[in-house]
């Protein structure tokens, strides 16, 4: 019984908190909401029938394949206005060994510097 | 004496030698069949966990357990190595143990269709035993030997699908970033030796002086440490590494990786503990900034792979950042002991606590991909689609790691990261918007995965995969409920083994004392 009590402790964080029963409580009353907000869909939708096809403004649906959005198209107008950014850390990755020593030479140099200075 | 008392007393040495001897006794096992070499591992891993968690019961009640390899006479100088165990070794290797139990369960399928397999095992067992020596030796130069011991276990497990050329080129990258790392530490051991005639952690912690040559070694130390442990700008190795190497053992890489940089706190917080209050502000910042770039650039490279396995290889990067964060703040404010009391402590429990959910959400992960390459021979997220129909275990368990790694309630990650954020955003409120930041896109980032590779139509190409087989999925299934268990449950988590090993860092003394009782430096 006391394990099960310390179980439910509320997790202080100083000004936050975490307790399993209050997420419980919440994510029923979340539950709850998403349900009566289904009642109000529309009561005609039939599985199986014309209504699930997609509608793609009058054009015919492509192949399964075409249709499905690839991995490195998802967020493209993100990257792309960023594209500096990405360019530049693409750069930085060079795959090149001798690089990834440069790295560690530059961060010994950082390092001795300030601590150096101490 | 009875028998468990016997063996919580040699338990230190037993969690080294039995995956050691294991490791020798594999070959010929294999000889007998695959099967019972199969069960002969998942029981040396199995026997190892159990000497790992009785051990880490009793530490963390309080005691420091030391073990004497050699002479017991004090008086005799240098005839002897010490492995001591304090609540932060203990936390490491309880990590280091899960992450090695669900890897060798999970690569009785996985791997089966491989030929070497006897040498397979062999490395993961050699490479457990180097990763146990680190986490518990007392001894720096020891520390260095179970370094190289784990770098070159893990060079040639990297390399282990040596009919993909990629693989052998990331274990070549691998082996001389380990090989230069492990020169820098030892001659910073070197420079230490030559001052002060010793070679044993809690000794060199109550003489160092921080003198020129100290500042040099500590230097190298960090660096050489950091790179092991993937902080950026040194982190290139890692998404090589961690992408090629098979899902299998990634998971004991990630191990491997943590036991680094349990290197770089040791070396911070016990070697330099008694001189650090002298540019812990400094050093702290540092390791805060280095953490901030580490999120960053690890997330913002992850968004652009197309690679499933590199994309969480980079993810992995960016975790180690918010661990760096939490421990660097509460390094930044060691010196001020009232900050310290109010904002420290609760920044580096985040920073602890969140080393034990990263390497879970992130071996979790890396299983779910080697789940879908195992089913599908894919890597690419660009020729991924609608396997959610084909793998619903697989689904459920990617959904656990991605919203474990993004922080979200009630997985573990949830609870570690508020306590980065909050403690941050007291020392100051940019470290934890950047934090923020970093969490979304990583969800953003898993999001894209889930899109990409779970959902959409079923594709053809695809109609005849199936789920991956049980002992795949028990494994990922162990990993899931012990990230859902510490979710939900993150104060008896917190208060039973993270606490202990933060006031293991914090109170250094207690480590050197164990060890010379007339030290009286410390808090």
């Amino acid at each position: 019984m006391a394990i099960f009590e310390s179980l439910l402790n509320t997790f202080e964080t100083g000004s936050g908190f975490w307790n399993p029963i209050v997420w419980l409580v919440t994510i029923l009353i979340i539950f709850l909401i998403i349900y009566i907000l289904r009642g109000f869909g529309n009561k005609n939708y039939k599985i199986n029938t014309e209504q699930v096809k997609p509608f793609l403004s009058g054009n015919p649906e492509y192949d399964k394949e075409k249709m499905h959005i690839k991995g490195s198209n998802i967020y493209w107008g993100f990257t792309e206005s960023l594209k500096w950014i990405f360019d530049n850390l693409n750069k930085m990755h060079t795959g090149n060994t001798s690089d990834y020593i440069l790295w560690f030479v530059v961060i010994i140099s950082i390092l001795f510097l300030v601590v150096g200075l101490i | 004496m009875s028998f468990i008392d016997f063996l919580l007393q040699h338990s230190p040495a037993l969690i080294v030698a039995i995956p050691l001897l294991g490791a020798f006794l594999t070959p010929l096992i294999s000889k007998i069949n695959n099967r019972v070499r199969n069960v002969f591992v998942i029981l040396i891993i199995l026997i190892t966990t159990i000497l790992v968690m009785l051990l880490a019961s009793d530490v963390f009640s309080g005691n420091i357990h030391t073990y004497v390899f050699g002479s017991q006479d004090l008086t005799v100088p240098l005839v002897r190595i010490l492995f001591e165990v304090d609540a932060m070794s203990a936390f490491m290797a309880i990590i280091g143990s899960i992450l090695l139990l669900v890897s060798v369960i999970y690569s009785w399928s996985f791997i089966d269709e491989n030929s070497g397999l006897d040498k397979y095992y062999t490395l993961v067992l050699l490479l457990a035993a180097g990763m146990f020596g680190m986490m518990l030796t007392g001894d720096m130069f020891n520390f260095f030997v179970f370094l190289e011991i784990t770098s070159i276990a893990s060079c040639a497990l990297i390399a282990f699908w040596t009919n993909k050329g990629k693989a052998v080129e990331a274990a070549f990258k691998y082996i001389v970033i380990s090989s230069l790392a492990a020169l820098f530490i030892l001659f910073s051991i070197a420079l230490l030796y030559g001052q002060y005639n010793a070679l044993n952690i809690a000794v060199l912690g109550s003489v160092i002086q921080f003198s020129y040559l100290d500042k040099i070694a500590l230097v190298l130390l960090i660096a050489a440490l950091a790179m092991k442990a993937g902080i950026v700008p040194m982190h290139m190795w890692l998404p090589d590494a961690y992408g090629r190497a098979p899902a299998s053992v990634t998971i004991i890489l990630i191990g491997a990786t943590q036991a680094s940089l349990y290197g770089v706190f040791r070396v911070c917080f016990t070697l330099y503990g008694n001189t650090i209050n002298l540019s812990s502000a400094s050093i702290g910042w540092i390791i805060v900034l280095l953490g901030l770039i580490t999120m960053l650039i690890g997330v913002a490279m992850a968004l652009i792979q197309s690679d499933f396995k590199r994309l969480i290889a980079f993810s992995a990067v960016a975790e180690i950042g918010f661990i760096f964060l939490g421990i660097g703040t509460g390094l930044t404010l060691f010196a001020n002991n009232q900050m310290f009391g109010l904002i420290g402590t609760t920044a580096m429990s985040g920073g602890i606590f969140h080393i034990i959910n990263d390497s879970l959400d992130v071996g979790l992960l890396f299983l779910v991909a080697g789940a879908v390459y195992y089913a599908t021979k894919e890597t690419s997220l660009d020729k991924m689609g609608g396997l959610a129909r084909h793998m619903k275990y697989t689904t459920i368990f990617f959904i656990i790691g991605l919203l474990a790694i993004s922080g979200i309630p009630p997985m573990n990650g949830f609870a570690s990261k508020l306590l980065i954020y909050e403690s941050t955003f007291q020392l100051n409120p940019i470290l934890s918007i950047v934090a923020i930041l970093s969490s979304i896109m990583l969800l953003a980032v898993f999001v894209k995965v889930f899109h990409s590779a779970f959902l959409g139509p079923a594709l053809p190409k695809f109609n005849g995969v199936k789920e991956v087989p049980k002992t795949m999925l028990f494994a990922m299934g162990i990993i899931a409920s012990i990230i859902i268990i510490f979710g939900l449950f993150p104060d008896l988590v917190i208060n039973n083994i993270v606490d202990p090993a933060v006031n293991a860092l914090i109170n250094y003394s207690d480590y050197i004392r164990e060890v010379i009782p007339t030290f009286t430096g410390g808090f």
